[in-house]
């Protein structure tokens, strides 16, 4: 834990690698096609169905479109993560 | 000839060496005797005849021949350094809805009986331009730089080259300055080619020399400089030869990722 606060502390990012991780991401919601509308559609929609079953927090919640695999330039399968904080099991 | 193969030079973003590559490779695969016919698809920017130093010899253009208001044969600029070199130009003072994709396709079919090698120079862009390069095309070199923007329009231009059915895609990273990417303030090779996937033709070294060369309107592939023995690697590349990275063309940690993907082509 502490190891790791420390490199944090002491050795800033290269430009270089900044440049590569926005790109992944930026990249990520480029292939998918899916505009950020849609995406917030999805996320109600899916709060909605959990909220049947127990309490979430669901302005925390968060969804995502990831690529699983390389080689096929990540677009062939395209996975849906969804991170959502439950408050409590019981409804 | 009916085995002569059609290349588009592509890139998306404006700016990042379309027009140099393809007068570079262009007049490299000369050099090796081929018979090389580069068309310059910018209609209303038209560049490669500068670049190519024969801007003071057009007559005819690209849009003439699809028109019909000259044979095919007539809007064909002769190299004169190099025997085999042959430019048609695009016309300045149209725009680009004077080609369709079947138009151009009807062109290409036409020259691939005479040529060995047909390059096309797109234009930037995503836009009828794009679409009128890439439609008589079977393979295509995207040009990027090591930067944000450029690789992200480079990436966008591959998923549209996918959905249009190519098979063969190659990358050539142009500019890269390998100083930076040492002190970390920019992406090496590997990264950009980790990003995109796209095997790796090659990596071309900013050089000054590039700037003279367009200045005087002579491709400088083949020179001796870093630029000029990049684009002459690029050129056995194409036709197939396995051509190892130029010690000063690669940053470091470089070497197995990029031979990794260039096998697989």
């Amino acid at each position: 834990m502490r190891k790791f606060n420390m490199k944090r502390f002491f050795r800033r990012k290269s430009s270089r690698e900044v440049a590569r991780d926005r790109l992944k991401i930026l990249l990520i919601s480029d292939r998918v096609n899916c505009s950020p509308e849609m995406m917030e559609l999805i996320k109600t929609d899916i709060a909605k169905v959990i909220s049947k079953y127990m309490k979430i927090d669901s302005t925390n919640m968060e969804i995502q479109i990831n690529t699983k695999g390389k080689g096929n330039r990540g677009i062939k399968n395209p996975t849906l993560y969804a991170n959502i904080p439950i408050l409590d099991l019981r409804k | 000839m009916s085995n002569s193969e059609v290349i588009v030079i592509t890139s998306g973003k404006g700016g990042v060496g379309k027009t140099t590559t393809t007068a570079n490779v262009g007049t490299g695969l000369a050099k090796m005797g081929k018979k090389v016919c580069l068309i310059d698809t910018d209609i209303g920017l038209r560049n490669l005849d500068v670049v190519m130093g024969l801007e003071n010899r057009i007559v005819y253009n690209l849009v003439d021949v699809v028109e019909g208001n000259c044979r095919v044969k007539q809007a064909l600029i002769r190299d004169k350094r190099n025997p085999g070199l042959y430019l048609m130009p695009s016309a300045q003072t149209r725009d680009k809805s004077a080609v369709s994709p079947g138009q151009m396709v009807k062109v290409i079919e036409h020259l691939k009986e005479q040529f060995d090698y047909i390059l096309l120079d797109c234009p930037a862009g995503i836009e009828q331009g794009f679409q009128n390069a890439i439609a008589g095309a079977d393979r295509a070199l995207i040009v990027t730089t090591p930067e944000v923007s450029a690789i992200r329009d480079a990436d966008r231009i591959i998923g549209l080259l996918e959905a249009n059915g190519f098979k063969q895609m190659d990358l050539i990273i142009n500019r890269l300055r390998t100083d930076m990417v040492r002190k970390g303030d920019m992406m090496s090779a590997s990264d950009v080619v980790d990003i995109l996937a796209v095997p790796l033709l090659g990596i071309i070294p900013d050089d000054e020399n590039v700037v003279v060369a367009t200045n005087q309107g002579e491709p400088l592939v083949g020179h001796d400089c870093p630029a000029g023995r990049a684009y002459s690697n690029v050129v056995r590349r194409i036709q197939g030869e396995e051509v190892p990275f130029l010690s000063t063309e690669k940053g470091f940690s470089f070497w197995t990722k990029v031979t990794g993907i260039f096998h697989k082509a």
